[in-house]
């Protein structure tokens, strides 16, 4: 085996190996200090992932030039039924559109508006998955649009299902991903038939999430959904984000064990949206101050089987709503601040019946 | 040389990095090896001077891009992987592979105990015991990886 780099009898100084070590491993220190409390290094952090950015392409290519092939040699009976289906889904939401319009001006005329508020979401923006990492308890996933495409960092991503999360690192051409299966993601939503809000956080696979802060006699049962309540300052109000599959209550267990399946496709999505949203709008993310309470009312999206008023009215959070910054809420710390999920101990009137 | 080394080391770098980060299945990713680690470990024996301390820091600052919750985190676990291994290259490179194979062995489980340890107290633990796998995995394949990130060396010399 060669050993070029050191001559033979020229041994490296012990004490010049040493140094070094210390040395990086200082800097290395420095370096997680201010990546984990300032945020000093967002900079460092955007040059890096755009310098990444090149490898991460040569390294989805070979799933994407698979993908690619599998769909040029498609054939044209499964083209022709994939046609079929996108133009039944299509004429589907016209439908729904035509009822969310009507929906939309009587809530504008019951709120005594002028006219119908526009929707929520400003402008979207397409955006292509480069890679997913989905293993082990890390549910992350980078796109290819990044700070040029004016992609800022805690913005929502959704598909046309459901939330899939939130961009945690920007770089210039791509941006970082936390799924809302994440297990240090932990999303705000309500119930939305009894409008009981609580935290759904994610469990470590990409079909789970868990509703862990739910008082055992809480009103939930299997195939109850769950929207975003526009608590913590990153999604907007009523968004879908999960559908409860299990309940589970033990006598002697003073909470409920809740699980819930994502509704967006996140293993199978080869797309996602990045939202931009108004900020003046009434269902916005609430940022740093609490919402006028004529103004935190109901804002159906289309959903026909929902009626306008089936929700019990919401009383506005007492406290300043927290987590004004949009960095994930860390998965351990949602049950001490009481006036984001509040689920336990504030529940709205209709919770329990 | 220096220079040809030095090119070598980069090349390398790039293609283990490649397959670290590839996307692979659920199971494949668990008992996948850390490449880049390992060639971090062979060039800090083989060329202490060339790689070493500086490469370990660096290669870990990418993985810290890809993969990690802060920046400095796998930076700090592989440059001391790359401490230790320059320090005692001369005596683990007489080493039959065997023997080779266990040190490779408790140095990435060292490497690992300092990732869980940053992991811990960053609040980001993660405490599946999945994620010691590739310590045992990447120890069976050090006899084959050496070998190979050897060729074009030997050749050389």
């Amino acid at each position: 085996m060669a050993a070029f780099g050191t001559g033979a009898g020229r041994p490296l100084q012990r004490g010049g190996s040493g140094f070094r070590f210390t040395l990086y491993a200082v800097l290395s220190v420095v370096a997680m200090y201010f990546d984990q409390r300032g945020h000093y290094l967002e900079q460092v952090r955007y040059a890096l992932q755009g310098a990444a950015y090149p490898i991460q392409l040569a390294v989805s290519s070979p799933p994407a030039a698979w993908r690619w092939l599998k769909e040029s040699f498609q054939t044209r009976e499964a083209l022709q039924a994939e046609n079929t289906r996108l133009r039944s889904a299509e004429r589907d939401l016209e439908v729904r559109t035509m009822r969310y319009e009507a929906l939309a001006a009587e809530n504008g005329e019951l709120r005594g508006l002028r006219e119908a508020l526009p929707p929520v979401a400003d402008r979207w923006l397409a955006a292509e998955i480069v890679t997913v990492q989905a293993s082990g308890l890390r549910q992350r996933m980078l796109l290819n649009r990044g700070a040029t495409n004016g992609v800022f960092k805690g913005q929502a991503v959704i598909d046309d299902k459901g939330l899939i999360g939130q961009t945690v690192h920007v770089g210039p051409w791509s941006a970082e991903v936390i799924l809302i299966t994440d297990p240090e993601h932990a999303v705000p939503v309500r119930i939305e038939r009894t409008g009981l809000r609580t935290i759904a956080v994610g469990a470590g696979d990409t079909s789970t999430l868990a509703l862990p802060y739910l008082p055992a006699n809480a009103d939930i049962k299997p195939g109850d959904l769950l929207v975003t309540s526009g608590l913590g300052g990153v999604f907007p109000e009523g968004y879908p984000v999960a559908k409860v599959t299990e309940v589970h209550r033990d006598a002697v267990q003073p909470l409920a064990q809740v699980r819930a399946a994502p509704l967006a496709h996140l293993d199978s999505d080869a797309e996602v949206m990045l939202v931009w949203f108004r900020e003046d709008h009434p269902a916005a993310p609430t940022r740093a101050v609490a919402a006028k309470p004529d103004t935190v009312g109901e804002l159906s999206h289309g959903n026909p089987g929902i009626q306008p008023q089936a929700a019990p009215p919401k009383r506005p959070p007492a406290p300043p709503p927290p987590v004004p910054d949009a960095t994930p809420v860390p998965a351990g710390t949602p049950p001490a601040s009481p006036g984001n999920a509040a689920a336990p101990s504030n529940p709205p009137a209709g919770a329990h019946p | 040389m220096n220079r040809e080394g030095l090119g070598r080391l980069l090349l390398t770098a790039m293609v283990t990095l490649v397959l670290t980060v590839i996307p692979l299945p659920a199971w494949a990713d668990v008992i996948r090896p850390q490449f880049l680690v390992l060639a971090v470990m062979f060039w800090s024996i083989n060329a202490p001077r060339t790689g070493g301390i500086a490469f370990g820091f660096f290669a870990g600052l990418m993985l810290d891009v890809f993969q990690g919750p802060v920046l400095g985190e796998h930076a700090l676990a592989l440059s001391l992987a790359a401490y230790i291994f320059v320090r005692e290259h001369q005596r683990i490179r007489s080493k039959p592979d065997f023997q080779q194979a266990l040190i490779v062995f408790a140095a990435l489980t060292a490497y690992e105990v300092v990732l869980f340890a940053i992991d811990g107290w960053t609040g980001h633990p993660v405490t599946s015991l999945l994620r010691w796998v590739h310590c045992v995995t990447g120890a069976l394949i050090w006899p084959l990886i050496a070998p190979i990130l050897a060729f074009g060396a030997g050749r050389r010399a």
